[in-house]
């Protein structure tokens, strides 16, 4: 039982837990107070003199960031006496700001500009010259403009008490002070060193990779979670003219708190690859040999490269005189499929008869812990559903950098399905000796001349859909970019090619009757409802434990 | 004279062995009487310690006047590991020059002090803090402990009692925000110099982690000569809230500057014409700053009646501080004056809360463009506002303290102000 405290805070009560900062109250009921130095993942050195409160009894106003509640305590946040210290504490901050928010890549998202407009003098009253501090390059992604700081020191307490990686400091003091690097390299090949632009309040720490690339207004802010390895950080794709224009964490205290590390950042490019399957395509070229890529490619261009009815017709119809006649079934997965495209795979060769289904995974030999939250790990596997494969009972194959393992189907006579692996390092003729072979993807594969059938999927920006994490944590994603040309998720594919296989008419018509199917249809996922997972998701059966936990 | 200035009004107790060489050596210091507290406050017990120096109504003499014993008696009841006592040598408050005399002069004064504090509220280890430019000082005093711990006076085991309490001095790097008790502490234990939100308070979590008590050097100076002679013996000095003497620092337009150890509730013109000599011949007096410079200053009328002692000051609109009395004549000009502080005050803000770091330098920036003639009315507006943001704002009262004299150089010196500003307007109209 957490013992609580009722206070009051304008005019309202609340009830929250012993230990429990003003700040937090209030924003526990919906009462933002402004301020910079407090980040809710690092100490709070109450230093921005911003989130100053009235509390009735104490004699000068009090910053609610570091003050604990008391019963019965009387709080004001909107009094004559919070509100001019917030005038006043914004006008200090302006008195050597540049104002150069039309060039700055903040703007739209800045604490100053929006606590400034909501309660900022109008005019300000300086008539003295600005202090003027340029621009420096702090290393890795982070650029560093001085004179928009507002010397919070966010960046400073995440580098020591996060990082732990102490590469930042403030030097000189009074107003000459400043953020600096110790050495040259600054933060570059600090894992983590990223998240300073996220807590960043201001546009004083800009990412490099996003300098005036978007205005903020113009993105559009989808969470999802990051494919880049198994840690399964919850994200937002900020998306502008259906790209992608970079990754930014999500909270989620289960997974990943307020962070994310470089590398899963800065892995977003391939979702707005181009050269992509834009209408599904039967394999008119088998076995004759000379049809390339490029063929493949104009082919696409052409209306009568195939409707789905068409191609997905002639594949159930080849598909039932294969098993007729009994033909085996093999399957290659991928790593960055959603659970509902394995679980529809998994349900596709178990209906023709049950095969193995492999999957090869980009993997490393480096963990990359954050030392302030050790549970944040860049894991080994670079794949977000790696764990998901396994609870589907497929099997990882291949090296390290997700090649070789597949020569034993080479020569495979019977049925073979291909799913989101371009098998790129795999020779032309891979397949050649298979009886079917239906090749899903989003790209169009550059190597394969011998598929059946090229059926374009989505990727998982383009759709909704699960992940499960390293740690059995399903969590959920959703569209952010529009899909390009005819391209359909995987499992409503496979389940149409079933569906007519088997005559049997029961397709899911949406990712979370998908993923029923799959929960209903695997003990491991039993018990999770799509809907129920919500934001931060929720542990499969059989969740591995943590270390240390 | 081997020292400047003496004046027979002065009740030396604590600036006794001042000018006299010899009493820096623990010899000559054991010949005035030195460590004979020491052995007698060892044999009491810590609570009977406290309790002395509480009936002598010894208040802190770092600035804020706070009553020692109290101060004492909140630290731990129960000891759960290691304590310290904190002595507060980094003098830095313009006009002040006190502690640095002490250091010099009576070392062992200090340490016998110390130890004695540091039975009281069982601190295993006494770290004294000087400002870095003492250079003369800390030399002198690390001498002197080091005479003292070879004469067992610190150390382990110390006169037999079982007690063991050490002593370090550490030389600070220049910043006057260290004066600040946690930002003391801070910069002890190898961070940055700046002052931590309270609570918690020093007595709870101070330096390294542990509770820690912090007193002025001239607090523990006193202690003792309270505890040879006892508390009711050094309320004989004084006034009934303000008991004993206290050295004051005199400084400006007198003949005879300097310091001078008095009774508090010592009256400031008799400070000023009988010990001091008077103002230097043909002048009026102009304005006072009683406490160095963070304390409001008084104009000539207010110093008429004042007593220097906590309470009297505070009656005549300004405090007592640190007792750094700074006397200013009709020659001055108090725009000039209060620039070159808030001149001080922004370089040595710490630059962690805004209202300091932005205020300081932007109210110095004002007053440097009234001073060269190019400001207005309105500027007097706004370094009134700008004080008032500025003040009981931020985490440590150093933004407070430069506001002060602005605030009430403008309410009691305004025609300085606006004659520097209709000049500028005269010559910019020509």
């Amino acid at each position: 039982m957490v013992e609580t405290v009722t206070l009051t805070i304008d005019g309202l009560e609340v009830t929250v837990p012993k230990g429990t900062t003003i700040l937090q109250a209030a924003e526990a009921m919906g009462n933002r107070i402004p301020h910079y130095c407090y980040h809710p993942g690092l100490s709070a050195p109450a230093q921005c003199r911003l989130c100053l409160v009235e509390v009735e009894g104490a004699p000068k106003l009090q910053a609610s960031c570091v003050t604990t509640v008391t019963p019965g305590q009387v709080v004001h946040t909107q009094s004559e006496s919070a509100k001019t210290q917030r005038r006043g504490v914004l006008e200090f901050y302006l008195k050597n700001h540049p104002l150069d928010c039309p060039i700055c890549d903040q703007s739209g998202e800045c604490k100053l500009q929006d606590y400034v407009h909501e309660e900022g003098r109008p005019k300000g009253r300086s008539r003295e010259p600005k202090r003027v501090l340029g621009r420096d390059d702090f290393g890795g992604d982070v650029l560093f403009y001085g004179d928009r700081c507002v010397m919070c020191t966010r960046c400073v307490r995440f580098m020591n008490e996060q990082a732990q990686d102490p590469r930042l400091t403030v030097v000189e003091r009074g107003n000459r002070s400043v953020i600096d690097t110790f050495f040259e390299e600054g933060v570059e090949g600090s894992p983590y060193a990223g998240n300073i632009v996220d807590i960043c309040p201001v546009g004083a720490l800009v990412s490099k990779d996003f300098l005036h690339k978007a205005r903020a207004w113009d993105l559009d802010r989808i969470p999802s979670i990051c494919p880049n390895c198994s840690q399964g950080c919850n994200i937002e794709l900020h998306v502008r003219d259906n790209l992608v224009q970079r990754l930014k964490p999500r909270d989620n205290p289960d997974v990943n708190q307020h962070w994310m590390c470089d590398y899963g950042r800065h892995r977003y490019e391939w979702m707005n690859r181009s050269g992509r399957l834009l209408l599904p395509k039967p394999g008119e070229g088998r076995h004759a040999g000379g049809n390339g890529a490029g063929d493949i490619a104009l082919a696409q261009s052409l209306p009568e490269a195939g409707s789905w009815e068409s191609v997905l017709g002639d594949l159930a119809d080849l598909l039932v005189d294969a098993r007729a006649e009994g033909a085996e079934v093999r399957a290659v997965a991928s790593p960055f499929a959603s659970n509902e495209d394995l679980g529809a795979l998994r349900r596709f060769v178990d209906a023709l008869g049950g095969g193995r289904i492999v999957f090869r995974s980009p993997r490393t030999d480096e963990e990359l812990p954050l030392p302030g939250f050790p549970k944040l790990v860049r894991r080994r596997d670079l794949a977000p559903n790696v764990r998901g494969a396994e609870l589907l009972q497929m099997s990882r194959v291949g090296s390290d950098d997700a090649t070789g393992g597949l020569d034993d189907l080479v020569g495979f006579e019977g049925i073979l399905v291909v799913m989101g692996d371009d098998l790129d390092d795999m020779a032309p003729d891979f397949g050649a000796a298979a009886r079917v072979f239906a090749f899903l993807g989003p790209q169009v594969p550059r190597q394969l001349q011998a598929v059946t059938c090229l059926l374009p999927t989505v990727t998982h920006a383009e759709t909704e859909g699960t992940f499960t994490n390293f740690e059995g944590r399903v969590q959920r994603f959703w569209p952010g970019l529009h899909t390009h040309g005819e391209a359909r998720p995987a499992w409503q594919v496979l389940d149409l090619v079933a569906a007519a296989v088997l005559g049997d008419g029961t397709v899911p018509e949406s990712a979370a009757e998908a993923f029923q199917r799959l929960a209903d249809d695997h003990a491991v996922f039993q018990g999770l409802r799509y809907e129920e997972l919500g934001t931060r998701g929720a542990l499969v059966n059989d969740p591995v434990p943590l270390p240390g936990a | 004279m081997a020292f400047p200035y003496e004046h027979e009004r002065e009740v030396r107790i604590l600036s006794r062995g001042w000018g006299d060489p010899s009493a820096r050596t623990l010899e000559g210091w054991k010949a005035l009487g030195g460590y004979k507290a020491l052995e007698k406050s060892l044999s009491m017990s810590r609570e009977a310690v406290i309790d002395e120096v509480k009936a002598s109504g010894l208040r802190g003499r770092g600035g804020a006047g706070f009553p020692t014993g109290l101060k004492w008696s909140f630290m731990p009841k129960e000891k759960t590991g290691l304590q310290y006592l904190c002595c507060n040598a980094d003098e830095s408050e313009p006009g002040t020059f006190k502690d640095r005399e002490l250091l010099r002069w009576s070392p062992h004064q200090l340490i016998e002090g110390c130890l004695i504090a540091a039975h009281a509220i069982q601190a295993d280890h006494v770290f004294i803090y000087c400002r870095g430019e003492f250079f003369e000082a800390v030399q002198v005093l690390a001498r002197a402990v080091e005479e003292a711990y070879a004469a067992g006076f610190i150390g382990e085991n110390i006169l037999g009692s079982g007690i063991s309490i050490d002593i370090t001095v550490h030389s600070g790097a220049g910043a006057y925000i260290c004066g600040e008790e946690t930002a003391l502490m801070n910069s002890l234990e190898g961070r940055r110099g700046l002052p931590r939100v309270k609570p918690p308070f020093p007595a709870a979590v101070g330096a390294f982690g542990r509770p820690t008590t912090i007193n002025n050097v001239e607090t523990l100076c006193a202690i003792p000569h309270i505890m040879t002679h006892g508390g009711a013996w050094y309320r004989e000095q004084g006034t009934e809230k303000s008991p004993g003497t206290k050295l004051f620092c005199v400084s400006g337009h007198v003949v005879r500057p300097g310091n001078y150890e008095l009774p508090l509730g010592f009256p400031l013109m008799e400070l000023i014409h009988d010990v001091c000599g008077g103002l230097r011949p043909g002048r009026t007096l102009k304005a006072v700053i009683p406490g160095g410079s963070s304390v409001p200053i008084m104009n000539a009328a207010e110093c008429e009646a004042c007593t220097l002692d906590y309470e009297g000051v505070v009656e005549a609109g300004s405090m007592l501080g640190c007792a750094s009395v700074i006397i200013m004549d009709d020659s001055t000009n108090l725009v000039k004056q209060v620039r070159r502080m808030v001149d001080f005050y922004a370089h040595e803000s710490c630059g962690q809360c805004t209202p300091c770091r932005e205020g300081t330098q932007w109210m110095a920036r004002i007053l440097r463009r009234i001073e060269e003639g190019r400001g207005t009315e309105e500027d007097l507006d706004t370094l009134l506002d700008l004080g008032d943001q500025m003040t009981g704002t931020t985490i440590c009262v150093l933004s407070d303290s430069a506001a002060a004299p602005v605030a009430s150089s403008i309410a009691k010196f305004r025609d300085d102000y606006l004659a520097l500003i209709r000049r500028g307007e005269r010559v910019g109209a020509a």
